[in-house]
């Protein structure tokens, strides 16, 4: 067989990985600032294991930004630094100064005023701070309904905000990524990607991510039918709860309070996609702030989150 | 979520090889508003087992909720994700859902019903290898089933999937299908649809989506998931023309250069000779670079880095081109153009003309006619609306290097981006180059514009005056001559009236015969300003898009804006030519400030307000201007 023949089709992952570093290099050339929305998780380290590729031999022309909660958990922390300094990258680390002044926190505040303030309008002032016109983030369109309309390049305006009716419709592959001053761009090179598809490429690529992910003996107490870790002392016991080992892993990464871990035994990632691909429940049932009403993403996301 | 693969519990390694090696079929739901689309995806995920059971859980909630099903439960809420869409029971928005079988891996992209949001359908269907075409037995074909098949067939699509839904309300008649089966094989005939499948079907009670249907016993075809699992979209092959639009040039150092693109067509090996068009520069490739180590050979739809033998310059907007039939290059093309702008489109508009790395400032030179999509007759047109298809001869600010759409999606499409608000307002498949580039070369000639304006003592202007009518333009204008002539100044005052009894005589007070107006006045005030005069025009010129088009066509710095601002009660009250009495009577139509819109200018360069401001003193502060601003400088 020849050289072309073997080489013909390229496979699922393959083409994925293409349009990816396509719509990265895309958005270097047509916006003068834009940042990588870094957020530790599997999805944001594939994201940034792309986005070496495309600017290979270079490093890819852009900081990092991490919208730190203060609520993560400590080994997401430990990993972003570790990473950021091996791979010589800029990273901006911004948390809202009002939410530690108020003591915003999930357990005082509850989910939603917590992510609001120390997600979204962080989000928010980072972005105005640097004055950047595009934002990679991480979402795929598999995650949650509304984010399956979602387009590759989400146009916000000068507040952030995101209006479903007024987006720009994506031909072939022509991105238009024009915006007035003040104006910003969301753009999210993972959209065609699955959860499925993260792991396998993970797993082909040897892409390091948080252990976190990988089932361990952790303490854990149950609340509200979710397995929440103990990661710190900030966590109030309530009456009658008690804090157990347990081997647990996470399919999401987030704030700890607001992130349900699951029994498991999936030390390897072969282990951990079979769980996946057996499991009966997807992957965002793990996340507290999701379940609050149907329509509550598409909301959120109007107000200006990812 | 997977198919529930026998090997995902027993052998996952092996699983995850099988499950790498699938390929992937992209594909498009489009036909009527409450043909059954959402509910169609929303089965063949259900039928499939592919949905998990929170997510059941609250399409189950849902469906009590807002479901239109009664106790059953409404499968359309699966894809029908926006609120405002739950609400109104339709689909506002392209949604894509992500699913895979033991065969292949699907991308489908529901795309919307409703004429308004005919563009999404669109959207859906570039990127798509298949389209399904929905349509509802008891109605048949209809003019939205037309549309989606003549928009298909625009974009390429080559392979149809012909859905004849709800044959549970016909009894599932053989009869029926075989009607719609005749009507639609009759109008698509001259469409270029390579395989077109004709499947009976009932989406909502699940027969023939993907296990054949007892109660269709007459039909012998797949269904509609054997059909997608196994109907072969492979087109594209190494040997297609080497195309590489060049996306970013990478420069980390003086050592490295390389450009980035991912391939179109055809593939890459290095040593061989490329040229980059539209410069027709020449070299040979060093290496594929990526981070996993050089290529041998890169193929179609792969992102690399193309490292060349020899120093030149190539950017973004040039397309690597093999030797053997490189891209044509031209800066004037005839264009199919769907439109999708609530403002219509106008011939003589310039707008920016993005293909898949280049953006030129493009104006709609002639629209030679519109798609009517109900026969696909053309008819002739001034303008084209909102979701309307036109043919139209494009110029643009300067060549581009391209591919005709039947040979090369990528390098033969484009979108259309308003310069003002930057969104996407039509998308474009170019036909061919109608080679007037290379046959009108401007008269390089020895006298030049500096030279006839060094002559005259002056520098050229154009004095761009626009207001309501009987703002007092022309008598602004009209004293401002005076002065600079008595300065000793070259003058020519272009004014409406006059050009409308000449000129323009052919136009009427149309939207598009007022962009056409202004058009011709700027192209005839900038050959005058070329000749090195003042000239004065004064136009009501109500529309910012075409003032900004005429400052545009003239040199930096030389066009100047005068905002002649009178209220429309104060121009009316003067009625100097009692046009205002007339246009309030009814018996002039598209009246400026009565009927038809006037836009105000933004930034002018001057403003007068002819309330506050004798003309003498107005035509003094516009003398005044010019004299600051070194107009009036005269030449060493």
């Amino acid at each position: 067989m020849s050289l072309e023949q073997q080489k013909t089709n390229l496979t699922h992952l393959e083409r994925l990985e293409a349009e990816s570093i396509y719509i990265m290099r895309e958005v270097v050339a047509q916006c003068k600032n834009s940042v990588m929305l870094y957020s530790v998780g599997k999805d944001s380290s594939v994201m940034l294991h792309l986005a070496l590729k495309a600017f290979y031999p270079a490093r890819p022309p852009f900081p990092l930004l991490h919208v730190d909660t203060g609520w993560k958990f400590k080994k997401m922390i430990a990993f972003r630094d570790r990473r950021v300094q091996e791979l010589g990258l800029e990273l901006h680390v911004h948390t809202n100064p009002d939410g530690i002044a108020q003591k915003i926190g999930p357990f005082t505040h509850g989910s939603s005023v917590h992510t609001d303030i120390m997600k979204t309008q962080a989000l928010k002032q980072a972005l105005d701070k640097y004055k950047f016109d595009a934002a990679f983030g991480g979402a795929r369109r598999d995650e949650e309904k509304s984010r399956a309309k979602e387009r590759i390049f989400s146009f916000r305006n000068a507040a952030h905000r995101w209006d479903p009716k007024n987006q720009r419709p994506e031909l072939w592959n022509n991105y238009n990524a024009r915006v007035s001053k003040g104006e910003s761009m969301r753009v999210f090179p993972l959209s065609n990607w699955t959860e499925l598809d993260i792991w396998q490429y993970i797993y082909k690529e040897d892409i390091q991510i948080p252990d976190l992910y990988f089932a361990a003996k952790r303490p854990v107490v149950e609340r509200d039918g979710m397995l929440i870790m103990v990661d710190d002392e900030r966590m109030p016991l309530e009456e009658g709860e008690v804090v157990r080992e347990e081997m647990v892993r996470f399919r999401t990464l987030g704030c700890y309070p607001l992130t349900g871990a699951v029994l498991s035994n999936a030390v390897t990632l072969p282990d951990i996609i079979q769980e996946m691909l057996l499991t009966t429940t997807s992957e965002r049932q793990g996340r507290a702030i999701d379940r609050d009403s149907n329509a509550s993403m598409e909301d959120k996301k109007q107000e200006g989150y990812f | 979520m997977a198919y529930q693969d026998k090997l995902i519990a027993n052998d996952i390694l092996a699983y995850l090889c099988k499950h790498e090696n699938k390929s992937l079929l992209r594909f498009i739901t489009c036909g009527s508003v409450d043909d059954g689309k959402s509910t169609l995806i929303g089965r063949l995920l259900y039928d499939s087992k592919l949905l998990y059971e929170d997510q059941m859980a609250e399409i189950e909630r849902d469906s009590k909720k807002s479901g239109t099903q009664g106790d059953n439960i409404d499968l359309a809420l699966l894809v029908d994700g926006l609120a405002a869409e739950r609400e109104q029971g339709i689909t506002i928005d392209v949604a894509y859902r992500y699913f895979s079988t033991k065969k292949r891996k699907f991308i489908v992209a529901d795309t919307p019903g409703h004429e308004q949001y005919t563009r999404n359908m669109a959207t859906g269907a570039s990127t798509a290898d298949l389209a399904i075409i929905l349509i509802d037995a008891c109605k048949g074909v209809l003019e939205q089933t037309k549309r989606h098949s003549y928009i298909a067939s625009l974009l390429g699509l080559k392979h149809i999937v012909v859905a004849i839904n709800k044959m549970d309300l016909v009894d599932f008649s053989q009869d029926k299908f075989g009607e719609i089966v005749d009507t639609f094989s009759a109008f698509s005939k001259d469409m270029g649809f390579a395989n077109i499948q004709y499947i009976p079907m009932s989406a909502l009670n699940g027969e023939n989506i993907t296990a054949k249907s007892e109660e269709i016993p007459w039909y012998d075809g797949p269904s509609l998931l054997a059909h997608l699992e196994t109907i072969d979209i492979s087109s594209t092959n190494t040997r297609e023309p080497f195309r590489f639009p060049v996306q970013w040039v990478n420069r980390p150092d003086a050592n490295f250069r390389g450009y980035c693109g991912t391939i179109a067509s055809g593939h890459i090996k290095p040593g061989t000779e490329i040229i980059a068009m539209p410069s027709g520069k020449r070299s040979i490739v060093k290496e594929i670079v990526t981070m996993d180590g050089p290529l041998e050979i890169a193929v179609q739809h792969q992102s690399v880095t193309l490292t060349l033998e020899d120093e030149i310059d190539i950017s973004r907007g040039d397309i690597i081109c093999g030797i053997d039939g490189p891209a044509e290059q031209s800066d004037q093309f005839q264009a199919h153009i769907l439109w999708m702008s609530e403002k219509k489109l106008y011939p003589g508009r310039t707008y920016l003309l993005k293909t898949t790395n280049a953006v030129v400032p493009v104006s709609i030179t002639a629209l030679k006619h519109k798609v009517n999509i109900n026969d696909f007759s053309k008819a002739a047109a001034k303008a084209l609306c909102h979701n309307e298809i036109g043919l139209c001869n494009l110029s643009l600010g300067r060549p581009i290097a391209f591919d005709p759409y039947d040979n090369n999606k990528t390098t033969g499409s484009f979108i259309l981006i308003d310069r003002q608000s930057n969104e996407t307002i039509g998308m474009g498949v170019l036909q061919f180059s109608l080679r007037r580039a290379s046959n009108i070369v401007w008269q390089d000639l020895e006298i030049g514009k500096t030279e006839r304006a060094i002559q005259k003592h002056q520098n050229p202007a154009v004095l761009w005056f626009t207001g309501l009518s009987g703002s007092g333009k022309s008598t602004i204008a009209n004293l401002l001559e005076q002065k600079l002539h008595d300065m000793g100044r070259h003058t020519y005052i272009l004014d409406g009236d006059n050009l409308r009894h000449g000129l323009n005589k052919d136009l009427g007070f149309t939207n598009a015969d007022r962009v056409e107006n202004i058009r011709r006045v700027a192209e005839t005030a900038k050959l005058m300003s070329d000749a090195g005069l003042i000239v004065l025009v004064s136009f009501i010129s109500p529309f910012r898009a075409e003032r900004n088009m005429a400052r545009r066509l003239m040199d930096d710095g030389e066009f100047i804006e005068i905002y002649v601002n009178t209220p429309l009660e104060v121009a009316e009250k003067r009625d100097v030519k009692g046009l205002y009495a007339r246009a309030r009577s009814g018996e002039i139509k598209n009246f400026t400030g009565i009927d038809s819109e006037y836009q105000a200018p933004q930034t002018p360069e001057i403003e007068v307000n002819t309330t506050t401001l004798p003309a003498i003193n107005a035509a003094k502060k516009i003398t005044e201007y010019l004299n600051a601003n070194g107009f009036l400088e005269t030449h060493i």
